[in-house]
């Protein structure tokens, strides 16, 4: 009897740090952004509660756009950091030799070590009209005048993406690491070639990493907002920034909120679509058998 | 004819030689095994011949035509892996048809194909089944099946029994043994168990140190083993060191450290007057009491029992403790633990051989 009454204590003890964590910080606020996006403002102090805020929404074209935009091109940097990350990971966890991969890792943590802010700045001193790759150019002679590498899309893809792929190699190095060498070797004694090997054993044996580190890097990216307003510009049309006009700029909080409900539902339709369509599922993910 | 010949194959890592210079044929359809203690070089011969790692020099041989230049997936040997290597992400059929899918049969046969393979293993219907959920000795089956489907000209195995409990390794020796003889295979098995080896093999290699010490069949290694190291690796064996007193036709006589001489046969030609050896005498060949041509004395430490395999431990004079393994425990011979006894054996039981340095 005391001994269980013990354990549930240390159960409880152990528990509530994340209890409180999950409750304080993230389902409290979301309930609260919920509650913001269903009132109206129809006098000073005075709401009403309904889903107009979600008809406005619908009804101009521009917001729906962007939110379409930001998510395909959050698919579309999620997709490149895999074709990216995974040769990345597959070398880190069964080419390289065992000493150096610990550095390897390393190396690709170091662009943790310096700021969101700060590496969008670096991007926009080699990017920009004046900067390196421009000036480069000119040097060669492959242009004639400065040319404007930074506000556009690819370099908004490209800048994201170079932001998130750790996201993508640690799941999928971590899913590797635990691949017997011995799997491949038999695909190979077997008779399969280094496409079919790949197909058939590398890549639904990885496929929890697969799809843990495509969740993280696309809900990284499409929250994210520094990286597309400082490569992108004003015209980024990246729906993170539409948010933050709405509650900043026109302080019209009804709509902000309306809008972070939207991302954050839309963006667990797309990864709930792409679970249905590749046939994973989210258990099998993260509590691999 | 045979397929598989190797010839003074070679495998350096670095400085370190990992095989040396082994050579050696496999008759079609045998079963030939590599015994050796761990890290002698066993993996890296079979990985060689498998095509997964280049032999330093040497020809690899199959059905007489060399395959150095053949990659991995090419070659017409395919492999059980030590820990079997089963794809978790197939279930059995899957797991059975990827070879032969990888070949490009066509759907029609692959499934009769499976069907077969799995009825001879004896497994018949389990196509559908996942991976885990099968016990060790089916999954043991099902990668021999595996590979068998693909009808290769060598089947490698590299300590397949390796990963299983006891019982079940004593049963599918038996089993691989009759599987053998059912494909009509040739079959190249690696092991650190000599008695696997014994009991499988048509004949069996001794490895050590990454040469081979002597290939021979397992009565041939049991009974007239060519080194010391195969004379104490092959079988239990009692062993003690000792300078030779004299040498004349094949008998040494030997001083043994600590006390006591006996005669022994001479088990290698470099075998001289003064030189240091060891004598090897197995303790199925030891009895107690005396009559035979080399007696010792000795107290009767302990006895264990083990069924067929008994064996009373003595002390000798010379402080040696060895075993005794003859007419133990059936009541012909009562002895108690403290008991002075004699020990004796024939000298054609004997075996000197020159102590490696
Ligand atoms: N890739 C490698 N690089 C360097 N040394 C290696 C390599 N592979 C094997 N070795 C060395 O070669 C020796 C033989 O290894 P091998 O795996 O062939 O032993 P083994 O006889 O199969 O042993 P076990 O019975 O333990 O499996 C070992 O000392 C090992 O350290
Ligand atoms: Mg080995």
């Amino acid at each position: 009897m005391a001994r269980t009454d013990v354990g549930k204590l240390s159960f409880i003890l152990l528990f509530a740090p994340f209890a409180l964590w999950i409750a304080l910080l993230i389902i409290l606020p979301q309930l609260g952004i919920g509650y913001i996006s269903l009132r109206e403002k129809v006098g000073p102090g005075e709401y009403t509660f309904g889903f107009s805020n979600y008809v406005a929404f619908l009804s101009e074209p521009i917001y729906w756009n962007t939110l379409l935009r930001t998510a395909w091109m959050s698919i579309l940097v999620t997709a490149m950091a895999l074709a990216v990350g995974f040769p990345v990971a597959y070398y880190i966890a069964k080419i390289a030799q065992r000493r150096s991969r610990a550095a390897l890792f390393l190396m690709c943590l170091i662009p943790l070590w310096v700021s969101d802010l700060v590496r969008a700045f670096g991007w926009i001193v080699i990017l920009r009209e004046t900067g390196l790759v421009s000036s480069l150019l000119q040097k060669i002679g492959l242009v004639s005048g400065p040319v404007e590498l930074l506000y556009n899309d690819a370099t908004v893809v490209m800048g994201l993406v170079y932001t998130v792929v750790l996201f993508m190699i640690v799941p999928l190095v971590s899913t590797l690491d635990g691949m017997d060498n011995s799997l491949i070797e038999a695909g190979y004694n077997l008779g399969g070639s280094r496409l079919t090997v790949f197909r058939r054993i590398v890549v639904p044996y990885a496929m929890p990493g697969i799809v843990a580190g495509c969740i993280i890097v696309f809900m990284l990216t499409a929250g994210s907002y520094l990286t597309p307003i400082l490569l992108g510009g004003k015209n980024s049309m990246w729906f993170t920034e539409q948010i933050y006009e709405q509650f900043v700029t026109r302080y019209n909080w009804e709509s902000g909120a309306t809008f972070g409900v939207l991302l954050l539902v839309f963006t667990s339709f797309v990864v709930w679509l792409g679970l249905r369509l590749t046939g994973q599922s989210l258990a099998s993910t993260v509590a691999k058998d | 004819m045979h397929d598989l010949q190797c010839e003074s194959l070679v495998k350096r890592f670095g400085a370190y030689t990992a095989v040396n210079s082994v050579s050696f044929n496999v008759p079609r359809g045998s079963f030939f095994s590599i015994l050796g203690p761990s890290g002698c070089g066993k993996t890296t011969l079979m990985r060689m011949i498998a095509g997964f790692e280049a032999p330093s020099s040497g020809d690899i041989r199959i059905k007489g035509k060399s395959v150095l230049s053949t990659p991995p997936n090419k070659r017409p040997v395919k492999m059980v892996f030590q820990h079997l290597a089963l794809f978790p992400m197939m279930n059995v059929g899957e797991n059975i048809a990827y070879g032969l899918r990888c070949r490009g049969e066509n759907k029609a046969d692959i499934g009769g194909k499976v069907a077969r393979v799995l009825d001879r293993v004896g497994l018949p219907g389990t196509e559908h089944k996942q991976v885990s959920q099968l016990s060790g000795g089916q999954k043991q089956r099902i990668a021999i099946a595996r590979c068998m489907v693909l009808e290769p000209d060598v089947l490698l195995l590299d300590e397949p029994l390796g990963a299983l409990d006891l019982k079940l390794r004593e049963r599918m020796k038996i089993e691989l043994k009759q599987l053998q003889h059912q494909f009509e295979t040739t079959f190249l098995y690696i092991t650190h168990d000599q008695s696997e080896a014994l009991l499988m093999s048509d004949n069996v290699a001794v490895m050590n140190a990454g040469q081979f010490e002597q290939i021979g069949s397992p009565q041939e290694l049991y009974n007239n083993p060519k080194t010391g190291f195969v004379a104490g690796f092959v079988g239990d064996s009692n062993r003690w060191s000792g300078r030779v007193v004299s040498l004349s036709e094949g008998k040494v006589r030997v001083a043994i450290d600590g006390g006591g001489e006996v005669t022994a046969l001479a088990g290698d030609n470099r075998i001289a007057a003064g030189g240091s050896v060891e004598v090897f005498v197995r303790p199925e060949a030891i009895s107690i009491g005396g009559g035979r041509d080399e007696v010792l004395g000795g107290t009767v430490e302990s006895l264990l029992f083990n069924g067929a395999s008994s064996r009373i431990l003595v002390r000798m004079d010379n402080g040696h403790l060895v075993e005794v393994g003859q007419a133990v425990m059936d009541g012909s011979v009562t002895v108690s633990p403290g008991e002075k006894v004699q020990i004796c054996w024939s000298q054609l039981h004997g075996r000197a051989f020159t102590t490696a340095r």
